[in-house]
C-alpha cells in the first residue's frame, strides 16, 4: 500500500480499460446485428469517452488522439446527425480494435505505431465533418485535439494578446466587480473571489455599498455591493481573469490601469469579433477595454486561437460544427446493467485462498465421515443427519465459491471475432463468425488459457478450413463462408465447438501427408475418424507451404496439448464438401472435481466422473482375448478394447483377468469407445485437485492427484493419456 | 475540519485520480459513481462542494447541478463540473442548470486546487 499513488491508479485505469473495450465492443455489435438503441449508443460513447479520459490523465496521447476523433463520430451519431452504415461500423470496430492495442501497448510500456492511428484517424474525420476535413483552414482544430480540448490551455493564448497592452505600464490594476445574484445561486461567493486576490498580492480591497436601498426595500437575494479591489501592476491581466473564470457572467467585472487613461484602450480591429452573448453590455463602464471582459466563458472554450487573428474566419464550418452536433440527448433512462449489477473487485489471490480452504474443507469433510463409518458405533441418527448436513453445505460453499470465479465466456468469444475479421482480411476470404452461447460461464483460468489455443483453431478456420470465395461459389456455396463458435453446458463440462462450413478435411491428403512423414504405414487401415485425428499428431501440417497467419510454428497436437492441460479434450468430425466441427470439451473447474475411487492393484486411485459412461461387471463369455496382452469386450454388440490399467501404468507385469475385475466405459468426443479395466469400485466422491506437474512433474496417464478422506494421496487417471499409452505399450509389444 | 467534497464519475480511474489528488492536499473525498448515486449520497456525505463529470450514465451531470440546486439543504453549495467536454454550449447548459466551474480533463492538479479555492474559498 506504500506503492505511488499514480501507479494504483494506473492499475485501475487499466482494468477499467478492459471493461470498456468490452462494453464498447458489445455496443458495437449490437449496432452491427441491427439492435441499434439510444441506450447502446450511448453506452459506447461513453465508453470511448472514459477511456479517452483516462488516458488523457496518464499522457497516452495516441489513445488521446484515436478515441478523440472516435467520440466525435460517436457524438454525430448519438445526437442522431450521422447516420451509420455497414461501412461506418466497421470503422467503429477497427477504431475499437485499435484503442484495444494501443491500451495494451500502454500497458506494457510498447511503442506504438502511429501511422496507423493517423489513419484510422483521417477515416474518422470524413464522417465528423467532410467540409472541414478537406478545408486545409479548419483542419487545425482537430488535429491538436488536446489542447483543444483544454480550455484552460487555450485562455492564456487569447489574452496574450491583451497582455502587450500593459507592455509599458505597470500602473496598479483596479479591479471592480459587482456581482449578480445569479452568481451566489451558482454556490459561488465574492469573498472567495476577493480572497485569492489578496493571497495574489492584492493591496487593498473596498466594498461599495452605494447601490443598497433602504433597509426597507432590501431584498434578501439580491447583492447590492461592489467591490473595488487593487492590484499591484505586476500581476498579469491573465492571472486576474483567470480568478474570475467561473463568474465573468455573474458579475459586471471591470479591470483597468489606475494611471493608464480610460479612453484610449479599445481598439477597432478587436472589437470585429466581440461575441455576441454581450452579459456585460449593460455594464455602466462600457469605455474600459470592453472586448476584454466580452470574452465570456463560453467564447474561450471554443478553444482555437482564430479568432485573435482572424475574426472572419470564426464562421467556417469548421468553428460552427461542433456545437449543434453535441446537442448531446441527456441520459434520463436508467440503464439497466449499471442499476442491476452491484459488484465488487476483488484480487484474484484472495478467492483462490478462498478456494484452497474449501478444498481442505472438502477433504476434511470426507475425512471425518470416513472416521464415523470405521468407528462401527451403532448408528446415531442425528449424527450421521449432521454429517448429511455437513455434506450437503460443503457442497454448496464449493459451488457459490467456483462461481465466483466463473465468468462468461463473451470476451474470449469477442476477441476471436477479431481474429476471424484480420485473418479473413489478410488472406481474402470473406468469412462471418457466428457465435452462441456467450453466456456460459467456466472458471477464469480456464478462459485465460484457452485463448492461446482457440486462436490458433480459429485461424486453422479461417485459413485452412474455408475455401476462397471463387471456389465456394462454384461448388454452390455462398461467397461468404461461416465459422460457427458455440459454447454449452453439457453434463458437467462446458463443450466448445468451432465449426466451418469449408471443404472439410482432404483425408485423402491428410493420409498422404502421414505416410510421407512417417506418421502412419503406408498399408494402414485407418477409419475416417482416425484419419481425421492425425492432424493432432506431433509435426503434421497439411498446408504446402506454412501460412503466416495459422502456421506460427504451432501445429493442432500443441493445441490439443494444451487444451488436455486444461482437463481437456479435443476431437474433431469433418464431412467432405460440408466443412468441419472440432469439440473442445472442458471442465468447469480446475480445482475440484467428482470422481470414482477405484482399486489398481494395491492402490486407490480416482477416474473423473466425466470420464465414465457406464461401469460393467464383465462376464466370461463377453471378453475375448487377441493377444497375449490384448483384449476385447462385448458391449452391446461392439467390440472395444480393453485397456488393462493397472498394466499400463507398470503396477502388475501381467494382465489382470478381465473376470476379475471391473470395466469403466470411457467415450471420447469423438465416440470411440475403450474399456478401463480395474481391481474393483470402492466410492464415488468429490476430490480435491492437486497439481502433479508443479510440484513432480508430467507423469503420462496421470492428470493430478487428491487427498483422500484417510489423509492418503490417491493419482487422478488421465484417461486420455492412458489410452496414448496403451497403444503405445501395444505397438512397442508388437514391435 | 476538513472540506468534503464529493466527485462524482462513472470512470473508476478518475474517481480514484480525484480522490487522490485531492486527499493529498488535505480535502476529504467521498465518491459516486453516477448522478443517481451521487444525488443519493448528498445527505450522507454532507459536502461542502460536489464536483461532477458530465457524462454518465442512468444521471448525467446536468442532472446532478439540476438535483443539488433543487435540494433544500445543499442548494447553494458550490458545484464544479470535471469533464472531457468543452463545447460552448454545454458549458452554458451547466451555468443555466446552476454549476460553480468548468473544469476540463485531463485535469491539471493545480487548476484543479485553484478551482476549489475559488468556489469554497479554503
Amino acid at each position: 500500500m506504500s506503492s505511488d499513488p499514480l501507479d494504483e491508479i494506473r492499475v485501475v485505469f487499466f482494468q477499467e480499460c478492459s471493461d470498456l473495450l468490452e462494453e464498447l465492443e458489445d455496443g458495437l455489435y449490437a449496432m452491427r446485428d441491427g439492435e441499434e438503441t439510444d441506450d447502446t449508443v450511448n453506452a459506447v460513447f461513453r465508453a470511448v469517452h472514459s477511456i479517452k479520459g483516462g488516458a488523457g490523465a496518464f499522457g497516452l496521447d495516441l489513445l488521446v488522439s484515436v478515441s478523440h476523433q472516435f467520440e466525435t463520430v460517436l457524438d454525430k451519431v448519438r445526437s442522431g446527425t450521422l447516420g451509420t452504415s455497414p461501412d461506418l461500423i466497421e470503422l467503429f470496430m477497427r477504431c475499437a480494435d485499435k484503442l484495444n492495442d494501443l491500451v495494451s501497448a500502454a500497458k506494457n510500456g510498447d511503442e506504438s505505431d502511429p501511422s496507423v492511428c493517423t489513419e484510422l484517424v483521417e477515416a474518422l474525420k470524413k464522417y465528423d465533418d467532410p467540409v472541414a476535413a478537406e478545408a486545409p483552414v479548419a483542419q487545425a482544430t482537430p488535429a491538436a485535439p488536446t489542447s483543444g480540448d483544454d480550455g484552460f490551455q487555450v485562455a492564456p493564448l487569447d489574452f496574450d494578446f491583451g497582455g502587450d497592452d500593459d507592455g509599458g505600464s505597470n500602473a496598479p490594476w483596479i479591479v471592480t466587480f459587482k456581482p449578480h445574484a445569479e452568481l451566489y445561486k451558482r454556490g459561488n461567493d465574492c469573498c472567495n473571489l476577493v480572497s485569492i486576490l489578496l493571497d495574489m498580492g492584492a493591496t487593498s480591497a473596498r466594498l461599495e455599498m452605494s447601490d443598497a436601498p433602504i433597509w426597507a426595500e432590501l431584498a434578501t437575494d439580491t447583492p447590492y455591493v461592489i467591490w473595488h479591489v487593487e492590484m499591484s501592476g505586476e500581476t498579469s491581466e491573465d492571472a486576474i481573469r483567470e480568478v474570475f473564470e467561473f463568474v465573468e457572467d455573474d458579475c459586471d467585472l471591470t479591470l483597468s490601469r489606475e494611471a493608464a487613461g480610460k479612453s484610449d484602450a479599445p481598439q477597432p480591429d478587436e472589437l470585429g469579433f466581440v461575441p455576441t452573448q454581450l452579459n456585460l453590455a449593460d455594464a455602466d463602464e462600457d469605455d474600459f477595454t470592453p472586448q476584454k471582459l466580452d470574452l465570456s466563458l463560453d467564447e474561450v472554450d471554443t478553444g482555437t486561437p482564430e479568432p485573435v487573428e482572424a475574426a472572419p474566419v470564426a464562421k467556417t464550418p469548421a468553428a460552427s460544427a461542433a456545437p449543434p452536433a453535441k446537442s448531446s440527448t441527456p441520459e434520463k433512462k436508467p440503464d439497466a446493467k449499471s442499476e442491476g449489477s452491484s459488484t465488487i473487485r476483488v484480487d484474484l489471490n484472495r478467492v483462490d485462498r478462498l478456494i484452497n480452504l474449501i478444498g481442505e474443507l472438502v477433504i476434511n469433510q470426507s475425512m471425518l465421515s470416513q472416521g464415523f463409518e470405521s468407528m462401527n458405533t451403532p448408528v446415531n441418527q442425528q449424527l450421521s443427519d449432521g454429517l448429511g448436513h455437513l455434506r450437503q453445505l460443503t457442497r454448496d460453499i464449493q459451488d457459490s465459491v467456483m462461481a465466483i470465479r466463473a465468468q462468461p465466456i463473451k470476451p474470449l468469444f469477442r476477441r476471436m471475432s477479431r481474429i476471424v475479421r484480420e485473418t479473413g482480411e489478410a488472406i481474402g476470404k470473406n468469412v462471418q463468425l457466428v457465435t452462441e452461447g456467450e453466456g456460459t460461464e467456466i472458471d477464469k483460468t480456464i478462459i485465460e488459457r484457452l485463448a492461446d489455443p482457440l486462436t490458433h483453431m480459429i485461424r486453422n478456420a479461417v485459413d485452412h478450413g474455408l475455401e476462397m470465395p471463387d471456389k465456394r461459389v462454384e461448388s454452390g456455396k455462398t461467397e461468404t463462408g461461416t465459422v460457427r463458435l458455440t459454447a454449452v453446458h453439457r453434463s458437467g463440462r462446458v463443450v466448445i465447438e468451432i465449426a466451418d462450413d469449408g471443404a472439410g478435411i482432404n483425408r485423402k491428403k491428410v493420409r498422404e501427408v502421414a505416410v510421407e512423414k512417417g506418421l502412419v504405414a503406408a498399408d494402414a487401415s485407418l477409419s475416417d475418424s482416425e484419419i481425421d485425428n492425425l492432424l493432432f499428431m506431433p509435426g503434421f501440417s497439411t498446408a504446402k507451404e506454412v501460412s503466416n497467419l495459422s502456421g506460427r510454428g504451432v501445429g493442432m497436437d500443441v493445441v490439443k496439448r494444451s487444451i488436455q492441460s486444461l482437463g481437456g479434450r479435443v476431437s474433431l468430425e469433418s464431412e467432405p464438401g460440408k466443412g468441419s466441427v472440432f469439440t473442445i470439451s472442458l471442465p468447469l473447474t480446475l480445482a475440484v472435481m467428482d470422481g470414482m475411487i477405484v482399486r489398481i492393484d494395491d492402490q486407490l486411485m480416482v477416474v473423473p466422473l466425466s470420464e465414465i459412461v457406464e461401469t460393467i461387471k464383465p462376464s466370461a463369455t463377453a471378453i475375448h482375448q487377441l493377444t497375449p496382452t490384448q483384449g476385447v469386450i462385448l458391449v452391446r454388440g461392439e467390440y472395444v478394447p480393453i485397456i488393462d490399467v493397472g498394466y499400463d501404468l507398470g503396477f502388475r507385469d501381467r494382465n489382470l483377468d478381465a473376470k476379475n475385475g471391473v470395466i469403466l466405459l470411457s467415450e471420447t468426443e469423438a465416440g470411440d469407445r475403450s474399456a478401463l479395466l480395474l481391481d474393483g469400485i470402492l466410492d464415488q466422491r468429490q476430490v480435491v485437485i492437486k497439481g502433479l506437474e508443479e510440484n513432480y512433474g508430467e507423469v503420462p496417464g496421470v492428470a493430478a492427484v487428491t487427498i483422500l478422506g484417510d489423509g492418503n494421496i490417491a493419482l487422478i487417471l488421465d484417461v486420455d493419456g492412458l489410452l496414448n499409452l496403451s497403444e503405445t505399450a501395444d505397438y512397442s509389444n508388437a514391435a | 475540519m476538513p472540506l468534503t467534497i464529493l466527485a462524482i464519475d462513472d470512470s473508476s480511474t478518475m474517481r480514484r485520480l480525484v480522490q487522490s489528488t485531492l486527499s493529498m492536499s488535505g480535502y476529504s473525498v467521498e465518491v459516486a459513481e453516477d448522478g443517481i448515486d451521487g444525488l443519493e449520497k448528498l445527505e450522507e456525505v454532507n459536502p461542502d462542494l460536489v464536483i461532477t463529470d458530465i457524462n454518465m450514465p442512468r444521471l448525467d451531470g446536468f442532472g446532478v447541478i439540476e438535483g443539488v440546486r433543487a435540494h433544500p439543504t445543499y442548494n447553494r453549495i458550490p458545484i464544479l463540473t470535471l469533464t472531457t467536454e468543452s463545447a460552448a454550449e454545454l458549458k452554458q447548459r451547466a451555468r443555466n442548470a446552476g454549476a460553480s466551474g468548468w473544469i476540463v480533463k485531463p485535469f491539471d492538479k493545480d487548476k484543479l486546487l485553484m478551482a476549489i479555492k475559488r468556489v469554497c474559498g479554503v
